[in-house]
């Protein structure tokens, strides 16, 4: 088969272009560490989140030194806990499901971003940084009512937390 | 023109009975066109604010019928109509049974009719149905019956769509036992042989999951797994929108330069590294869901990357073929020959700005395709933005284009207006660089993608690249061009049809510079390039839907279905959204769980 000179070059580079890419993203895995959500958590019964012992109370849970755990339920149309809040320069990891149909979870202007589909767990860790405020959405179509889903994580500092924490805040 | 191409016969000459097929697919998918094309502008002035004429919660069913009646009406329909011509031109001969053709048709009219009117029945209350599951009908939302039903029967016509070209391929290879494939029927059988496999799992689906539950024969449905076999359907069905336009880019574009194809043998094995790699690919889609392990993400991940490769060289051929038509024509230097072109010719034109916004979305393809990058933009309106350019481009503006060409051929009328047909092929061009630019911009601040109302009431948007309204404005005035640009191409297309038909239509297409004689004989065994695609699926699909099934269960881990269609819901929606602005959450808790009214 006759390929013209030029055009060996062109796929010689693209062969090039893709082995970059992939290589990229296989330096964001194991340098920056960006883990994937994958199957790390075991399935659900969705039809019985109440009888779960982290989901049948959502909640923000302190499990190290600047270490924290967020069960999260999405549901026709909204976030429980909702505002989520956690204090500043620490780990956050979130476990979030789904009681009804397939949500999603974004973080806005964050790649903090899951599916959420009944059943199962997402989880996904992020690194917090100063106090600020963020918006959550919805980011699947979850029904007729899917644009009024949001939330919002409330990054703060360690003294209002530990306020928050004792004024019986639901964070 | 000369006098011999004055008495050569055109394509209705030579095959009035496959032309007529030609025409009637075309015009079901230039109707398709149509009603997307309203249904698109309704909802870029929803979505931007700029005038929402409907409630909130009918914008699902808008968004559905936008998808469905332009990724499964427009774009299948137009392919059928091109096929048939593209397989009857170049075997030469007529297809076996008209009627077999015929019975395609009505097929795939039947289906997409009942799968119509279920989703636009969701626009009134006097009628129980609604299909607003948006064209990935993920379950447990659930659609009327119908809405499966007509799928099915529209993919079973494409099925025998199929295989009415493959049996005039075997009848001409009876005949003509040791030739080669003729490009054209090669490109449409490997495309068929593509499809087949990709509809087998979204016809699995339907028919044993999503079908039986919506009739009440089964109570639920493991949701991961009807969404994987969604996705192994869902991004082969991309490359089927997309081969018409390559066929047209590879086979006639080169033509209307002025020039031939630069190679035979490479355009074959493009084709069939599409046939190859569009199905093992589709949980690049599913990179952000739980319960599917990080390696058979990255499996996807690494053969989507090499599914770049065949769009590459693509880039490579067809600019290489213009090239040469533009030096046949007296083009000079190293970007002077550029000049020559004919770009006062809306079919030429038309498909040279699609490619180029093909190549601007496969830059934004490759981010999505990046795994981890992918977090950034999943679901966000960066992915319609992207998906705008490819099919809504690359594929779309290629098909109005490509019509320009060939309505004529099938018709003997020769088009109405020719710069009407450039102005509105630039319009196009004009209208998705900016809708498609700001939807790209949005996705990065975070906008979502699917939703009626962008703005939220907790939080606001950061600004860069222009804040989130000032790129509304630019989604809405793009889509506004979009839409006028779509008005102008149909009423083109009426008004040809108007036309007195003449004789001296007929056009030829050369065969390529390097002809199939270069290209090895293994391009053309079919049988071994789909048993090596079904290895490839099996070798990237077995295990995942293995570990699916084995953690939810084949059908579902106990959840309920939330059917789509049930009237009294619409209305209590309304009433929430209506007092949205105050506080969200209280409103909803307050009008009671709506889980429990859905269900």
């Amino acid at each position: 088969m006759h390929i013209h000179a030029y055009e060996k070059l062109w796929l010689a580079a693209s062969i090039v272009l893709i082995l970059l890419l992939i290589g990229s993203v296989t330096y964001g895995a194991v340098g920056p560490g960006v883990a994937m959500v994958a199957d790390s958590e075991p399935p659900i019964d969705a039809g019985a989140l109440d009888e779960d012992d982290r989901f049948a109370e959502p909640r923000v849970e302190q499990v190290g030194e600047n270490e924290y755990e967020v069960y999260v339920v999405a549901y026709q149309y909204g976030f429980d806990p909702d505002p989520i809040v956690v204090p500043e320069d620490s780990t956050v990891t979130f476990y979030v499901t789904a009681e009804d149909v397939i949500h999603g979870f974004q973080i806005v202007e964050t790649n903090a971003n899951t599916m959420v589909v009944p059943g199962e767990v997402a989880e996904i860790t992020v690194e917090v940084d100063e106090p600020s405020e963020y918006g959550i959405v919805c980011n699947e179509y979850c029904g007729p009512g899917h644009h009024v889903m949001e939330g919002t994580l409330e990054v703060v500092s360690q003294s209002e937390y530990e306020e928050r924490i004792e004024g019986g805040d639901d964070a | 023109m000369s006098a011999a191409i004055e008495s050569e016969p055109t394509f209705l000459d030579k095959f009035p009975q496959e032309a007529r097929v030609v025409r009637a697919s075309f015009l079901s998918a230039f109707f398709a066109l149509f009603l997307g094309a309203v249904f698109g502008i309704i909802q870029t002035l929803h979505r931007t604010d700029i005038a929402r004429v409907i409630p909130s919660t009918d914008y699902y069913t808008l968004l559905t019928a936008h998808g469905v009646f332009l990724v499964i009406s427009f774009t299948v329909f137009f392919l059928v109509g091109l096929f048939t011509w593209a397989v009857t031109r170049s075997l030469d001969r007529p297809l076996v049974n008209i009627k077999i053709t015929w019975t395609w048709y009505a097929l795939m009219a039947g289906g997409i009719t009942m799968t119509g009117i279920s989703i636009l029945a969701g626009f009134t209350d006097a009628i129980d149905m609604s299909a607003a599951v948006l064209f990935t009908f993920y379950a447990p939302l659930q659609a009327h019956p119908l809405f499966y039903v007509g799928l099915t029967v529209f993919i079973i016509g494409t099925w025998v769509a199929g295989a009415d070209w493959f049996r005039a391929w075997l009848a001409w290879k009876r005949d003509n036992p040791d030739e080669r494939i003729p490009l054209q029927t090669f490109m449409v059988l490997t495309t068929m042989a593509m499809w087949y496999i990709a509809t087998s799992a979204i016809a699995a689906s339907v028919l044993i999951f999503l079908l039986p539950w919506s009739l009440g024969l089964i109570d639920q449905v493991n949701p991961t797994l009807t969404r994987t076999l969604f996705w192994f359907f869902g991004h082969p069905v991309v490359y089927f929108w997309l081969m018409p336009a390559y066929l047209l880019w590879y086979t006639v574009l080169p033509k209307i330069a002025g020039g031939r194809l630069f190679s035979d043998p490479l355009a074959r094995v493009v084709f069939v590294l599409f046939l190859l790699l569009s199905t093992p690919v589709g949980i690049h889609h599913q990179y952000l869901d739980p319960g599917i392990a990080e390696g058979f993400k990255f499996i996807s991940m690494t053969n989507t990357m090499f599914l770049l490769l065949p769009s590459l060289l693509t880039a490579f051929t067809v600019v290489a073929s213009v090239e040469y038509g533009a030096r046949q024509r007296g083009g000079t230097g190293l970007l002077g020959w550029l000049t020559e072109l004919p770009w006062r010719n809306p079919a030429f034109t038309g498909m040279m700005l699609a490619g180029l916004m093909f190549a601007a979305g496969g830059f934004s393809g490759m981010v999505n395709a990046g795994m981890n990058i992918n977090y950034m933009i999943h679901n966000t309106i960066w992915v319609p933005g992207h998906f705008h350019l490819t099919v809504g481009t690359a594929v779309a503006l290629t098909m109005m284009a490509g019509t320009y060409w060939l309505w004529p051929q099938i018709s003997n009328k020769p088009i109405y207006s020719n710069p009407i047909g450039l102005f509105q092929v630039v319009l196009w061009f004009i209208g998705m660089a900016l809708m498609s630019n700001a939807m790209h911009a949005q996705g990065i601040l975070g906008v979502p993608r699917r939703t009626a109302e962008p703005e939220y009431a907790g939080f606001e948007y950061a600004s860069s690249f222009g804040g989130f309204g000032e790129l509304n404005i630019q989604i809405a005035i793009g889509g506004t061009l979009l839409f006028v640009s779509t008005i102008l191409f149909l009423g083109n297309l009426v008004l040809t049809m108007g036309n007195p038909k003449v004789s001296g239509l007929a056009e030829t297409l050369p065969p390529a510079l390097s002809g199939p004689e270069d290209a090895p004989q293994v391009l053309d065994n079919l049988r071994l390039w789909v048993t090596i695609a079904l290895v490839l699926v099996v070798l990237a699909y077995a295990l995942p839907i293995a570990a699916i099934i084995n953690r939810g269960g084949l059908l579902g881990p106990g959840v309920e279905a939330f059917p789509v269609w049930l009237t009294p819901t619409s209305q209590l929606l309304t009433d929430a959204a209506a007092v949205l602005v105050g506080n969200v959450v209280e409103t909803i808790t307050a009008s009671g769980p709506l889980t429990e009214v859905l269900r």
